[in-house]
């Protein structure tokens, strides 16, 4: 026997300090993870000042500081910084981004009629304007004083012009095709099983959706040609002279001479863009609002998926089902579901429920439709219903273990006097244990939604895309379309990282995204939490 | 009243005396019954008659098994698994464990107020009317007549007429079980089963319930199980003492306290182990 130790500190005490690490390693990697995320995300709306660089080979070059990192190779004790700006026109620099020695500029200045333009097309453009041709026909040079009024008033006009035209042609001239879709559909029904009514009933819709179709075109054009397009000519960093017709235009600014004010409303509209506008530029620029969106509702539908279909299971395992060898079996596979990578799930979903369920749906309620549209699957290809199905299905075992604990963890008199009253176990089971186990429910499904909400690889099989048409919710019956493909934030950003055609472009939204898709799911939980500490509150006090 | 508020006296029991009323004298009755959890006997040839609306105590040392006999009564332990019985157990001549009867219809007829009190999250009202939501009863004044009569039987209704939809988790350790016992007579069962009612609570809650115990007798069978002597004492008109899963002595109260005919009876009453 040894020694008694007379120390007042107990013997293994040093692994509090161990698993105190643990933690700060762990709380370490988190908070770095989300301030990169953060610090990267929230700046890329903001407009910083933009130089002008002179270079030491006699080229000149204006554009906004995107990144600034060490030189490979340059010695450590000594490091050499490289700087990558970022210079817009595309079309005329063939590349948005520019990275630079930093000792090859020799002089930066700020002068102030430096203008930034972001464009419908190539991308964002930094120009030193010279002379407005307004949509009347007059020039304004850069030197008058009425330029700058003249030119956001011409900005807001070609702005209105342009957003009226995508009203047109892309809302209203799209409802119109959907309907000639489905009438062509009909005549092509109608025309092989010869009913005659049903032919001339289509072809006049057919006429009249022709002749819809003519009157947008005629408006889209009147809205087009309603006045000369106002342009603005302007040279670049190599005095180039470009001419931006104003259409093109989405926003301008003059990088170095805002106040913080202005920066601060600038940022202000773009992250409203962000969040409520489609995206543009192979996804590159504009908004996510398509995105966002359908997270919200693939999630949403998932939970509601899920919720039922493991409270049910685990109520049958927990409660009804006879405790043995069998069930432990089950209880283990339902657990080692879990673990299962989430591909296999998206494989599954593919197989059974695109494929043969989809399938199924398709052969029996839109038989039609596959006929006489050229096979054109309805349910049978991947869809917001088959991507929540799949990820409910990957979810289950998070639900069902929380609510078997859920359940066993519900006091033991609370069941006996509910029976003792001559309830029935269903009775018991509906009345008191689910209600008094709510709260460990929803805790499982906020694990479930947590998980869902960030799952990519299964959807990319199942029904996400790159772009989608049209959002799974609009104003047309039955409103809610499960059948249709949507996009997902967490695979937007899988496709602008790794997809997408501009990687520097990219490179910001795809952190701008990031933060969105962490910020959302943290808004789902706290959703979640919210009503669950609600129904905590009325179990308060009780004492078993 | 003022009796109630005496505290138990270690030294002098005072025995109320047998009131017999009519009503019939093998009300519940245990023939012969043996009760084994899984391989452990609980129960031993247990043989006893329980007259109709009288109050009969179960005494005993812990772990004799007068819970698991009282919760035999309504079927309670069917909850545990690998539970096994011998003899049967009647009440008003028809057997607990007849197939035609479901245990739901008994445990209508055989009200349970437990050792701990243990309402429902619910509100005061909805406690109350549980008994009668689960079979059906939908009528609004119904469910309020019946909560205000079992409310004032189980003399409660003063302190909580005025917040009955608040939670029942609210109220005090006393009220808690008085609203249990609320709750176990609403549906007016024919029998009620008391396991340790009064163990958790101060004197002044006990004597309250031994109040009711009194006031229910009148139209209720009740089967008490207590670990207090005195309890059984004040409200019993039969004992039965159980040692080791053995029914060793059941007689009326006054006869149990004053002049037991077992040793072992008496050892246990008088203190001398247990």
């Amino acid at each position: 026997m040894s020694a008694p130790s007379d120390s007042s500190t107990p013997r293994g005490e040093a692994w509090v300090w161990f698993s105190g690490l643990g933690l700060i390693v762990g709380l370490g990697m988190v908070i770095g993870l989300l301030s990169l995320v953060f610090l990267n995300g929230a700046t890329v709306f903001w407009a910083p000042p933009v130089p002008v660089a002179q270079l030491d080979d006699g080229r000149t070059l204006i554009g906004q500081l995107a990144q600034r990192r060490i030189r490979a190779g340059s010695p450590a004790d000594q490091p050499k910084y490289e700087r990558q700006y970022q210079v817009g026109l595309r079309e005329l620099n063939g590349n948005s981004y520019l990275w630079v020695d930093e000792a090859r500029i020799k002089a930066e200045t700020f002068p102030a009629d430096i203008l930034g333009l972001e464009r419908v097309e190539n991308g964002p453009a930094f120009v030193r304007p010279q002379s407005l041709r307004r949509s009347d026909g007059q020039v304004v040079a850069i030197a008058e004083p009425a330029f700058e009024v003249a030119f956001q008033a011409e900005v807001a006009a070609a702005s209105a012009v342009r957003e009226k035209l995508v009203e047109i042609t892309r809302h209203r001239i799209g409802d119109v095709n959907a309907a000639m879709e489905q009438s062509r559909v009909g005549l092509r029904r109608a025309e092989d099983l010869k009913l005659a009514d049903e032919i001339a009933a289509r072809k006049a819709e057919i006429a009249v959706l022709d002749e819809r179709y003519a009157l947008l075109q005629a408006e889209a054009a009147k809205v087009t040609a309603g006045g000369a397009v106002a342009s603005l000519t302007a040279q670049d960093a190599a005095g180039r002279e470009v001419v931006v017709p104003l259409t093109q235009v989405i926003r301008a600014w003059f990088p170095n001479r805002l106040d913080t004010w202005g920066r601060v409303k600038l940022y202000g509209s773009r992250l409203a863009e962000f969040i409520f506008d489609e995206p543009r530029e192979a996804n590159t620029e504009g908004g996510l609002m398509p995105a966002i969106f359908g997270t919200l509702v693939m999630t949403v539908f998932m939970s509601l998926l899920v919720t039922p279909f493991g409270v049910i299971t685990a109520i049958y395992l927990r409660e009804y089902a006879q405790q043995g060898p069998l069930l432990r079996i089950v209880r283990i596979s339902v657990n080692n579901l879990a673990g299962v990578p989430s591909i296999v799930f998206g494989v599954f979903g593919l197989g059974f429920f695109v494929y043969v369920l989809g399938g199924s749906i398709d052969q029996l309620f839109f038989a039609d439709q596959l006929k006489y549209n050229n096979n054109t699957p309805v349910f049978g290809t991947g869809g917001l219903l088959w991507c929540s199905l799949t990820l409910a299905l990957m979810t289950l075992p998070v639900v069902i273990v929380a609510t078997e604990e859920a359940l066993a963890a519900v006091p033991r008199g609370m069941r006996e006097a509910s029976l003792a009253t001559g309830a029935s176990k269903w009775q018991t089971i509906r009345d008191i244990l689910l209600p008094a186990s709510a709260p460990g429910i929803l805790t499982g499904v906020i694990l479930a939604m947590a998980r869902g909400a960030g799952e990519v690889a299964p959807l990319m099989l199942v029904g996400v895309v790159k772009l989608a048409p049209s959002l799974p919710f609009d104003g047309s019956f039955p409103f809610l379309h499960m059948d249709r493909k949507f996009m997902h934030l967490g695979f937007h950003v899988y496709d602008l990282g790794f997809q997408s055609p501009d990687s520097d472009a990219a490179r910001p939204m795809v952190f701008a995204t990031t933060l969105l898709l962490i910020i959302l799911v943290v808004c789902l939980n706290l959703g979640a939490i919210w009503i669950r500490n609600r129904l905590r509150a009325r179990f308060k006090g009780a004492s078993f | 009243m003022p009796s109630l508020m005496t505290p138990p006296s270690t030294s002098r029991i005072q025995v109320r005396p047998a009131a017999e009323r009519e009503g019939r004298k093998d009300y519940i009755s245990i023939r012969d019954y043996g009760f084994w959890y899984g391989q452990k006997k609980a129960l031993e040839a247990i043989s006893l008659d329980i007259p109709e609306r009288q109050v009969v105590a179960f005494i005993g040392p812990s772990g004799c098994g007068k819970s698991t006999l009282l919760r035999n009564l309504n079927r309670m332990n069917d909850l545990v698994d690998g539970i096994r019985h011998e003899g049967d157990i009647t009440i008003n001549g028809r057997s607990i464990y007849d197939p035609g009867l479901e245990v739901i219809s008994l445990r209508r007829r055989v009200g349970m107020v437990f050792q701990k009190s243990n309402p429902f999250p619910k509100s005061i009202f909805e406690n109350v009317v549980y008994a009668l939501r689960v079979v059906g009863v939908r009528d609004r004044a119904l469910l309020e007549e019946a909560c205000e009569t079992s409310l004032r039987k189980a003399a409660l209704w003063d302190e909580v007429k005025d917040r009955l939809d608040d939670s029942a988790l609210g109220l005090s350790g006393g009220q808690m079980q008085r609203l249990c016992i609320a709750r176990a007579i609403a549906n007016r069962p024919e029998i009620l089963l008391m396991d340790e009612p009064c163990s958790a609570l101060d004197p002044i809650a006990t004597g309250k319930i031994e109040e009711l115990i009194h006031e229910l007798k009148e139209q209720f069978t009740i089967v008490i199980v207590t670990h207090s002597m005195q309890q059984a004492a004040r409200v019993s008109d039969r004992t039965a003492f159980f040692y080791l899963g053995k029914q060793i002595e059941y007689d009326t109260t006054e006869k149990i306290f004053m002049n037991p005919s077992q040793a072992q009876t008496e050892a246990y009453i008088s203190g001398r182990f247990g």
